[in-house]
């Protein structure tokens, strides 16, 4: 067990099952139990289908758990799920920038949200933009920047609320190679500097000994198949080695 | 080996070329018209000037200018009726499936009924002559309306909403930063229809049940004849609508100037 003694997101005994009417139902997330310490960056890896996105919709507050409990900050994210504004901030999968706003604009959301004055919310939001590389594209529409601009600007948008915790739906999946590389090196030092607490769900073995300082591998229904902690100080043998265990777990 | 260079031609020309297609229709329909006025008698085909000098004569005449103005008042008051209860509507069927079965019926029953079985409905209903336009010009765009609405509500991106959700917005906010700008397009679009199939409505509503207004006058002017009179009426209505269809292309050029364009376009 790798998880520190102060977990911020729990889940306890949690199953997800959904009833579709006419058909059997189907368990996606099976009597999980999963603590998360304040500040690590955990990586959550499994193949497709394995219920990833379910735990990640639950901690989100999204969805709510059949069985089990789902706490973050101590406190039921769904059933409370307006405490968490500012407490929480998602990177999905694609940018998802609200392509009637400039990439500014896009990046102010969140504190918008927050009530931040304009002025403030502007400076902030520029501040990040500036940090992600992307000053001087500030009023740039989305259609106007390329696909690993625009997912700059949407992980400034999830660092500009200064979210203590931040969910990441393989944010860097739909980068060619080098610009994901790139991008991801870019999430791990914000995430390390400012000192946040990181789900990041992935399917690719590389991004997650890349990113995790802890990595959980999952099984179909969604519970731990394997969870093994890494440090600055793991080898690249040891990460081979780790490579080696996820395969053969994924491939059982 | 010498190359050829094709020259792009200036903005004055580009500019006057693209003026005169949208000018040209016009000039030929009224060109027609002025040659038929040559061989016809002036009550089927008055001549153009006519037409001009009594357009001008309404534009300038408070009395006469005042029932145009009446008439793009209802029009205008009948359309913003029909468009608050339409999206209230489209707000509520979204939101439940079952006033979604329960009002798409009805809202297309009502769009089955002519226009001028509303004003015999609001004549026989109603007492005063507003009260009676209003209803109809309600009654005839509210299921464009609630139907253009509720598909723009329905089209939404799933994935915008849900980012915007993940930042827990309030539902003033939730309305102001998403759903309002996401659905402006279509909006604009039903207004734009709706104006066309208002300005129709109008003058039947007013031709049967009022007393002023453009309808009227067109009645007024069938009584006597007065075919240059009938056109330079209608040119009102024409007018009107154009002017109307501009201002909201004006404020679309403007609103959605973050639309990406595509140099090969359809």
């Amino acid at each position: 067990m790798n998880a520190a003694a102060v977990p911020i997101i729990s889940l306890q005994d949690v199953s997800k099952t959904f009833v579709k009417a006419g058909a059997a139902s189907y368990v996606a997330v099976d009597r999980l139990d999963l603590q998360v310490a304040e500040g690590q960056m955990l990586a959550l890896l499994g193949k497709t289908g394995c219920g990833k996105s379910t735990i990640f919709n639950m901690i989100a507050g999204l969805t709510e758990p059949t069985s089990g409990v789902v706490t973050v900050n101590g406190r039921n994210p769904f059933r409370e799920f307006d405490w968490f504004r500012g407490h929480m901030a998602i990177v999905f999968q694609s940018d998802r920038l609200l392509p009637w706003r400039t990439a500014v604009q896009n990046v102010e959301l969140g504190l918008e949200m927050l009530d931040v004055p304009l002025e403030k919310r502007r400076a902030t939001a520029m501040a990040w933009l500036s940090k992600l590389g992307l000053r001087g594209h500030e009023n740039d529409y989305p259609h106007a920047l390329s696909g690993g601009m625009r997912q700059r600007v949407s992980i400034a948008r999830a660092f500009a609320t200064d979210a203590n915790i931040l969910l990441c739906d393989e944010p860097f999946s739909a980068l060619d190679e080098m610009t994901g590389r790139t991008l991801r090196a870019e999430f791990v030092r914000l995430v390390k500097e400012n000192g946040k607490t990181a789900v990041f769900i992935t399917h690719s073995i590389n991004e997650a000994l890349e990113i995790g300082d802890r990595i959980v591998v999952l099984k179909r229904p969604a519970n731990i198949a394997l969870d093994v902690a890494l440090s600055p100080d793991t080898t690249i043998e040891q990460k081979e080695t780790i490579r080696h265990r996820i395969q053969g777990v994924l491939a059982a | 080996m010498t190359m050829l260079q094709e020259s792009s031609p200036s903005w004055g020309v580009v500019a006057s070329r693209r003026t005169l297609t949208r000018v040209l229709p016009f000039l030929v329909v009224a060109a027609l018209w002025q040659l038929a006025s040559l061989f016809f008698p002036p009550f089927l085909f008055p001549s153009l000037v006519d037409v001009f000098k009594r357009c001008f004569e309404i534009l300038v005449t408070w009395s006469e200018f005042s029932d145009v103005l009446a008439t793009v008042g209802r029009i205008l008051a009948g359309l913003a009726g029909a468009f608050v209860i339409g999206a209230a509507l489209a707000v509520l069927m979204v939101r439940s499936r079952s006033v979604n079965e329960f009002l798409s019926p009805i809202l297309t029953l009502f769009q089955g009924i002519p226009a001028l079985s509303w004003v015999v409905f609001a004549i026989i209903w109603f007492h005063g002559i507003e009260p009676r336009i209003f209803f109809i010009m309600v009654m005839t765009t509210l299921p464009a309306f609630t139907f253009q609405v509720l598909a723009a509500l329905q089209a939404m991106s799933r994935d915008l909403v849900e980012m915007v959700m993940s930042f827990r917005p309030t539902r003033t906010k939730l309305f102001r930063v998403m759903i309002i700008p996401a659905i402006l397009p279509d909006i604009l679009t039903a207004w734009k229809v709706n104006l066309g199939n208002a300005s129709r409505v109008v003058v039947v509503a007013e031709l049967v049940g009022a007393t002023g207004g453009v309808g009227y006058e067109l009645l007024q002017q069938q009584q006597v004849f007065d075919m240059a009179g009938a056109l330079a009426w209608t040119l009102q209505l024409v007018f009107f609508v154009l002017i109307a269809q501009g201002v909201l292309t004006l404020i679309e050029s403007v609103a959605f100037r973050y639309r990406a364009v595509s140099e090969r376009t359809l």
